[in-house]
C-alpha cells in the first residue's frame, strides 16, 4: 500500500515535472510562435492605443474577444471582415446607446481617431490565425459573412 | 469578522447577478447607472474577494490550531482585513465610473494591484510566522499555506502590459487558470482534510496521505491543462493536444476529493455532532466533482470547444464549478468554526437545513438555465450561422428560468446569512468562562 512518503515523492514530483514541461512549451510559444500567428510586426502605435481602449472602457464585460469576455454582446475578433470599417466606427462614435433589438450597448461617443484606432485594433486581431476558431457554421448565414 | 466581510460581499455578488440575469431577459433598466459590463466586473470581482477573504479566515483558524501557536499579532490581521475591504470597496466603485482595467477577472485597475499585493505580502508574513514558530508543522497546514503563497506569487504574471492581445490572455490564464485550477485546488484540500480530520475523527495520516496525492493530481493534470484555453487564441497547435490530453484529467483530482471525503465519512468512527459542517464538507466535495469535474470536462475538447468557446456554455460550467468548490468548502468552513468560536452548540437547525437544500437546489436549477441557454446559443449560432442578437431574443425564456432558480438560491444563502447573524455573537455562557 501507498506510504504517505510515496505520496508525498508523487506530488513533488508530478508538480515539478509538469512545471517544467510547462514552462519549456510557454517559452517556446511565445517566443517563436505566438509572434508568427499574431503577425505581431503588425502590431502599429494604433494597434497599441486601441487595446488600450478596449482594455480602459473593459469592452470585454459584454464582449468577447478571441472567445475571451462576456457573453451578453457579439463576439469582436472577425468583426472588421462581418461588418466593415464603417459601421463599427459608427458604432464607437454614437452619442446615444446604440441599441440593436433593444440590447443597449454603452454610448461612448469616441472621437474619429479613437475610433479609427480600435478599428485598426480589430483590423490587426482579425487577420490572427486562431487554429480554426471562429468555425464557419455548417448552414448558409443569415448576415453578410465574407465565406 | 472576516467572515462576516465574506457574507457581506456574497450577498452583493448575488444582487449584482440578478441585474445581469434581468438584463439577458431584456430589462435592462439600469443601463444608465450600471451597464452590463460595470455589473459583470463587480459580479466577478465580488466573487473573487468574498472568496480570498474565506480562504484567508480560513488561514487565520487554521494555521494556528494546527501549527499549535497563537496567531503572531492579532492587530495586524485586523488591519489585513480593514485594508482588504477598503480596497476592493474602492476597486468595486470604481468600477461604476469607468475606473478599471478591462482584462476579464482582473479588473482591478494597476494602482490598486500594489495595493493588493502589500496586503497579500502582510497577510502571509502573519501566516507564515504563525506557522514556523508554532510546534508543529502538519501536511494539511503545509499544503493550504503552500496554496496561499503560490495564489499570491500567481497574481504577479497578470501586472504585465502586454502590447501583444495574445501574450496578454497567455498570461492572465497563468493567474486565472492557475489559481482555480491549480492553487486554489490546494487550498480547497487543505481546508477539506482539516474538516475531515475534525469532523470524522479518520487518523491524521491517512487523510494527509491522500491529501498529497489528490494535490499531486491536481498539479499533474491542472498545469498543462492550462493549455485549454490557448486553444483559440492565437498559439500554437499542440496546446490542443496538450490542454486537451492533460485537462481531460482535471476530473480525476475532483472525483478523487469526493471518494476520499465519502470514503472518510464512511470509515470515521468517531462522529462529531456538527451535521450541518459535515452537510456542507460532503456537500462540497461532490458539487464540485460535478460542476468543476464533469461540467468543465463536457466542453474541455478542443473539437466540442471550437463551437462552444466563448458562449453561455462557459457560465454554465463556471456556476456550478465556482459554487461547488469555493463557495462551499468557504460557507463549511464558517459552519464549523463559527459554534467553536462562539462557544454555541449550534449544529444542527431546520434553517440550516433548508439553506443547504434551497442553495444547492436553486445553483443546479441555475447551472441547468444556463446550459439549455448556452447549448440552444451554440446550434444556432455556431452552427445554424444566425446573427448573435437574433439567437439571444430567441434563448431569453431560458433567462427567465434562470432567475427563478437563482431566487431560490439567494433564499437559500439569506437563510444561511440569517443564521449566521443571529448565531455569529459569542453566547454570554461563553463569554463568562
Amino acid at each position: 500500500m501507498l506510504s504517505k512518503n510515496q505520496a508525498r515523492i508523487f506530488f513533488l514530483g508530478g508538480t515539478a515535472v509538469s512545471f517544467a514541461i510547462f514552462l519549456g512549451l510557454s517559452w517556446h510559444s511565445l517566443s517563436s510562435e505566438v509572434p508568427k500567428q499574431t503577425n505581431s510586426q503588425n502590431i502599429t502605435p494604433q494597434v497599441i492605443n486601441g487595446k488600450k481602449l478596449w482594455e480602459a472602457n473593459n469592452c470585454m464585460g459584454c464582449h468577447t474577444i478571441l472567445g475571451e469576455g462576456a457573453y451578453y454582446a457579439p463576439e469582436l475578433t472577425k468583426v472588421i471582415n462581418r461588418r466593415g470599417d464603417e459601421f463599427v466606427k459608427a458604432v464607437l462614435m454614437s452619442k446615444t446607446p446604440w441599441q440593436p433589438r433593444g440590447r443597449k450597448m454603452v454610448a461612448y461617443g469616441f472621437s474619429e481617431s479613437e475610433a479609427a484606432d480600435l478599428v485598426e485594433f480589430f483590423r490587426w486581431i482579425g487577420e490572427t490565425d486562431l487554429n480554426g476558431f471562429p468555425a464557419p457554421p455548417k448552414y448558409k448565414s443569415t448576415i453578410n459573412l465574407e465565406n | 469578522m472576516v467572515f462576516a466581510l465574506s457574507m457581506l460581499l456574497l450577498s452583493l455578488q448575488i444582487v449584482y447577478g440578478f441585474i445581469m440575469g434581468f438584463a439577458h431577459m431584456g430589462y435592462d433598466n439600469l443601463h444608465s447607472f450600471i451597464p452590463f459590463n460595470t455589473a459583470r466586473a463587480v459580479h466577478t470581482n465580488l466573487l473573487v474577494v468574498w472568496l480570498l477573504s474565506g480562504f484567508m479566515g480560513a488561514a487565520y483558524y487554521i494555521i494556528p490550531e494546527e501549527a499549535e501557536n497563537e496567531l503572531v499579532s492579532v492587530k495586524w490581521a485586523y488591519i489585513q482585513l480593514i485594508s482588504l475591504a477598503l480596497v476592493g470597496i474602492t476597486a468595486i466603485i470604481g468600477y461604476h465610473f469607468n475606473y478599471w482595467e478591462g482584462r476579464k477577472f482582473l479588473e482591478i485597475p494597476r494602482p490598486l494591484d500594489w495595493l493588493v499585493v502589500a496586503n497579500v505580502l502582510l497577510f502571509l508574513g502573519l501566516i507564515l510566522a504563525t506557522l514556523f514558530k508554532g510546534k508543529k508543522r502538519t501536511t494539511t497546514a503545509l499544503v493550504l499555506t503552500m496554496g496561499l503563497f503560490f495564489a499570491a506569487l500567481l497574481y504577479l504574471p497578470g501586472m504585465i502590459w502586454f502590447d501583444n492581445q495574445t501574450m496578454d490572455s497567455f498570461f492572465r490564464w497563468w493567474v486565472v487558470h492557475l489559481w482555480v485550477e491549480g492553487v486554489w485546488e490546494l487550498i480547497m484540500g487543505g481546508i477539506l482534510a482539516f474538516l475531515l480530520i475534525k469532523l470524522t475523527g479518520v487518523d491524521r495520516e491517512v487523510i494527509e496521505k491522500w491529501l498529497y496525492v489528490i494535490v499531486g493530481l491536481t498539479f499533474i493534470s491542472g498545469i498543462l491543462g492550462t493549455g485549454h484555453h490557448y486553444y483559440f487564441i492565437g498559439a500554437p497547435k499542440y496546446w490542443l493536444i496538450i490542454g486537451g490530453i492533460f485537462s481531460a484529467m482535471e476530473p480525476l483530482a475532483f472525483l478523487a476529493m469526493a471518494l476520499f471525503a465519502v470514503a472518510m465519512y464512511r470509515k470515521g468512527e468517531k462522529r462529531h455532532p456538527n451535521k450541518m459542517a459535515l452537510n456542507w464538507t460532503l456537500g462540497t466535495a461532490i458539487v464540485s466533482f460535478a460542476g468543476a469535474g464533469l461540467l468543465g470536462l463536457a466542453h474541455t475538447f478542443p473539437a466540442v470547444n471550437l463551437y462552444t468557446h466563448g458562449t453561455l456554455v462557459t457560465a454554465m460550467h463556471a456556476h456550478l464549478a465556482f459554487w461547488g468548490a469555493y463557495g462551499m468548502i468557504v460557507l463549511a468552513l464558517i459552519s464549523y468554526t463559527m459554534p467553536n468560536m462562539t462557544g454555541r452548540k449550534f449544529y444542527d437547525s431546520a434553517t440550516g437545513n433548508y439553506a443547504f437544500w434551497l442553495s444547492n437546489i436553486g445553483m443546479i436549477g441555475m447551472t441547468t438555465a444556463f446550459a439549455a441557454a448556452g447549448v440552444a446559443q451554440v446550434y444556432m449560432e455556431r452552427i445554424m450561422g444566425l446573427e448573435f442578437g437574433e439567437v439571444q431574443k430567441e434563448i431569453q425564456i431560458h433567462f427567465l428560468v434562470l432567475v427563478l432558480c437563482a431566487t431560490l438560491f439567494a433564499t437559500g444563502i439569506t437563510l444561511y446569512i440569517y443564521e449566521f447573524v443571529r448565531y455569529g455573537r459569542p453566547t454570554d455562557e461563553a463569554l463568562i468562562k
